[in-house]
């Protein structure tokens, strides 16, 4: 999806920041004071978290039943299963000597008695409605069941097992490039907004409508360039392949594996960020408290820091989170085209498998993500927004 | 004059807008042209493949980008035996034919492939049929001999005792200036050009019987678009492509954002529990994976590029933007207009779609347009992991195939760089018409 750009609605905290200013100089002649008003602020924040925590808990509960809905509809998951069932019982039949010499209507009659005690084992004769309240408690508490197909490296079957491994890459990956497109937005966007009309300025504007397309095509033109073409760097991968031993050669290794992927998401990226926060910078430099600041003759650096970004920090924290939402249903592909070893691979290879837990348990995992990620934008939207602590978790 | 107009007389001024229109204009000329020259089932019937697409060569690229490149691949040559001459013997009980299918091959590349279409007809009894290859220079290679059915296809470049004779594939060994020995160099081997000939002599069983068919040199490049590695004109689908991608990407913006809005619009009017419901539904519906979820209805039930329209549309209802719309709604809802037009009785829904929804439709407008080609990349994101849909031709399913079949490593460029390209004009073209739109019509930047 395309960057995140600050909302309208954000403009209105700025009001707040000399206020905040203001309480700040008076809990600072009086320290008991302060110690209490700290409590009392860490009271409060609390609250305001637990509500929250308790809200997004709801949420996610209802985005995964939702989830298992969709995944259930049409009693197609129940088919699979069904027919997998009859497959490993008659195996099992077969398999076994002991009822070689069996007449032919007997091992039906076996075969059936097998599956109807398969059946009652995994409740498949009870109605959706009461299993669906069992997998929900099931999938809530990360009990993923067992995969099909896939396995994990380390010889797994269970799904959520199989699922951890892959996190620990796909969060190096997405984290690397996304702290790096943040920061290298906010300060370019900071410095364009002061030489605003510039010739920079302008191509960097000019230049924001490549950001139409996702990073997992850049990739594929990174790729041909620097693997093919100009044969630098690897064209997918993690490691090279055998791993290198000793620590340092290893992650030199998964370092050079990292920069084309991280190329693509920072080319994709990076031109849409600093337009839209050059953009904000400069709706938030021309307030009236700035020009104020402005004409009180304080240092530049002074201005930007306690007048610009200080009133702004929630928006940009609510932006680069929403970023992150925004990023991991795109690191699916990403990750396929540059065949890194995350969870976009491995729902990538579950599709390939049909191996609906994998593929089901993924979404979950995904759900929790995401509402992970917004359970730390309202929080740090607390410790940020002075309005939050005043009022008591009232927002 | 109204803000349309004015918004439109100074979009002009921006020679991006004027180049994005441009863009637009065109793709929409070419999905025209697509959807009439090719309609929608033969679109489909052309894309399923198999025997309609055998006298084109595999993996062949483009010929403007070999001969940009100063390239002399060669073109595919058909010569069919009904314009050869047929010398005719009768003999008792069987008559002896003659035919010289002459072709003149002017490339200095080698083909990439050689086949021969045989059928016979007539007669139950099956003529039989010796082929014979002669060079320029006259030197005769025997190539084949063998009884023909109703339809028979005699793989000339895969017959390995012949390549085991030439010492090279058939069909360089057979185009080369000097026969290469066991053991020679096939990089060293140069084409031999001029006047090929195939001498097919048969024997023919009965009166009626009647021998009919096509040679056919594979060239290394065809048409504007190339081929795939199932021998399909790449022009199918990148034409084709191109309504798919501008009716998924329009349909999904318009569902998404007008239904967005319009509930947005109705939270704002109905307050109290509506409000508070639509709240609740966007707050679970940010949490929900749009991509991990399409791709699991891709696996269990249908790939469908409507089906998975439909579900990007309802999961696209409830978005974040509701949140914004919302923000923008609320104080218009508090409008001394709006309260004139309840005062003279006007229904809720009169307010909602008459009154409150089109005051900020100018600054959707430009969301709209940049929305357009993020579901664009999302048909072509859903493709590329192996979701599309199972029978139509799009740009998407062009990357799958080509990145299925390592297009990259094996130097098939054209492959990828054509349909990413269209897919990089479309998104190019639309964001450059929705960025100079945002900055017309979004108060908040027009200053800047």
């Amino acid at each position: 999806m395309s960057g995140e750009s600050p909302r309208p609605a954000e403009r209105a905290h700025s009001t707040s920041a000399p206020t905040a200013a203001a309480a700040d100089d008076l809990t600072a002649t009086a320290p008991r004071r302060r110690v209490s008003e700290l409590l009392r602020d860490l009271r409060r924040l609390a609250l305001f978290a637990g509500k929250r925590l308790l809200a997004l808990l709801l949420t996610v509960l209802i985005g995964v039943y939702l989830t298992i809905v969709i995944a259930n509809m049409g009693g197609q998951i129940d088919e699979l299963r069904l027919a997998q069932i009859e497959n490993t019982v008659a195996e099992e039949i077969r398999a076994d000597p002991a009822f070689h010499d069996l007449p032919s209507e007997r091992r039906e009659q076996l075969l059936n008695d097998r599956m109807q005690i398969e059946i009652e084992r995994l409740r498949l004769d009870e109605p959706f409605l009461i299993r669906s309240v069992d997998y929900l408690r099931q999938a809530m508490l990360l009990d993923l069941g067992r995969a099909e197909e896939m396995h994990s490296d380390a010889g797994s079957r269970q799904v959520a097992q199989i699922i951890l491994e892959r996190l620990p890459a796909t969060l190096l990956l997405f984290g690397t490039a996304n702290l790096l497109v943040f920061f290298v937005a906010v300060f370019v966007a900071l410095g364009l907004s002061r030489r605003y009309g510039s010739a920079l300025d302008r191509s960097v504007i000019a230049l924001a409508p490549s950001s139409a397309a996702p990073a997992w095509f850049y990739g594929i033109f990174l790729i041909l360039l620097f693997a093919f073409v100009v044969p630098l760097l690897p064209p997918g991968g993690m490691v090279a392949a055998p791993p290198p031993s000793g620590g340092w050669a290893y992650a030199a290794s998964v370092i050079q594996h990292m920069a084309l992927p991280i190329a693509a998401m920072f080319l994709a990226q990076i031109f849409i960020s600093i337009y839209s926060w050059r953009t904000f910078f400069l709706i938030h430099s021309s307030e009236d408290y700035v020009e104020m600041a402005r004409a009180k003759g304080l240092p530049d650096a002074l201005v930007e820091q306690r007048y610009i970004l200080r009133p702004t920090l929630s928006p940009i924290v609510t932006s680069f989170l929403l970023m992150l939402i925004g990023l991991w249903s795109g690191a699916i592909i990403l990750e396929q085209v540059f065949n890194w070893p995350g969870l976009g691979t491995l729902l990538f290879e579950a599709i390939g498998h049909r191996d609906t837990p994998v593929i089901i348990g993924s979404v979950v995992i995904f759900a929790y993500l995401l509402a992970v990620t917004v359970f730390l934008l309202d929080f740090i939207y607390a410790l940020l927004d002075p309005r939050v602590r005043i009022e008591g978790g009232s927002a | 004059m109204s803000p349309w107009r004015d918004g439109l007389r100074r979009l002009r001024r921006y020679p991006s807008a004027l180049l994005g229109a441009l863009i637009i204009v065109a793709l929409l000329a070419t999905a025209v042209y697509a959807v009439v020259t090719i309609p929608y089932s033969e679109a489909q019937r052309l894309w399923r493949g198999g025997d309609l697409w055998q006298e084109l060569p595999v993996n062949a690229g483009p010929v403007w980008a070999d001969r940009l490149f100063g390239g002399d691949a060669p073109r595919t040559l058909r010569i069919p035996t009904a314009a050869a001459p047929i010398a005719e013997e009768a003999y008792e009980g069987v008559r002896i034919t003659e035919q010289r299918l002459t072709f003149d091959f002017t490339y200095s590349e080698f083909p990439s492939e050689i086949n021969l279409f045989l059928g016979s007809s007539g007669s139950d009894r099956q003529p039989f049929v010796r082929a014979t290859w002669i060079t320029p220079q006259g030197e005769q290679i025997p190539l084949d001999a063998r009884r023909i059915g109703a339809n028979e296809r005699i793989s000339i470049s895969q017959n390995q005792t012949l390549e085991g004779r030439l010492g090279a594939p058939p069909q360089i060994g057979l185009f080369s200036a000097t026969s290469a020995g066991a053991g020679t160099d096939q990089q060293a081997l140069e084409v031999q050009q001029g006047t090929y000939q195939l001498l097919l002599e048969t024997v023919h069983f009965a009166e009626t019987s009647e021998l009919h068919g096509e040679l056919i040199v594979y060239g290394q490049v065809h048409g504007w678009a190339g081929t795939d590695h199932q021998r399909r004109d790449l022009s199918v689908a990148l034409l084709w492509g191109t309504p798919i991608a501008l009716a998924f990407g329009l349909i999904a913006a318009v569902g998404t954002t007008v239904t967005t809005l319009i509930i947005a619009a109705a939270g704002v009017w109905f307050r109290g529990w509506v409000d508070a419901v639509i709240q609740r539904l966007t707050e679970i519906n940010i949490i929900l994976p749009l991509l991990p979820i399409l791709v699991m209805i891709g696996t269990l039930y249908s790939t469908s590029i409507w089906l998975m329209l439909g579900v990007v549309v309802v999961l696209g209802i409830f978005s974040a933007g509701i949140k914004m719309y919302r923000a923008m709604l609320l104080p218009i809802r508090e409008a001394p207009y709006i309260t004139a037009a309840q005062a003279y009785g006007a229904s809720d829904l009169r307010i909602i779609l008459r009154y409150m929804v089109p005051r900020i439709l100018p600054v959707l407008i430009p969301t709209f347009v940049t929305l357009i080609p993020t579901y664009v990349f999302l048909e072509a994101s859903l493709a590329v992991l192996g979701l599309g849909d199972p029978i139509l031709p799009t740009w998407g399913k062009i990357l799958y195939d080509a990145q299925d079949q390592s297009a990259l490593y094996h130097g098939f460029y054209y492959w990828v760089l054509s349909p990413a390209a269209l897919l990089m004009l479309t998104g190019l073209g639309f964001a450059l018409l929705g960025f100079a739109l945002d900055r017309v019509f979004n108060p908040r930047l027009r200053s800047l």
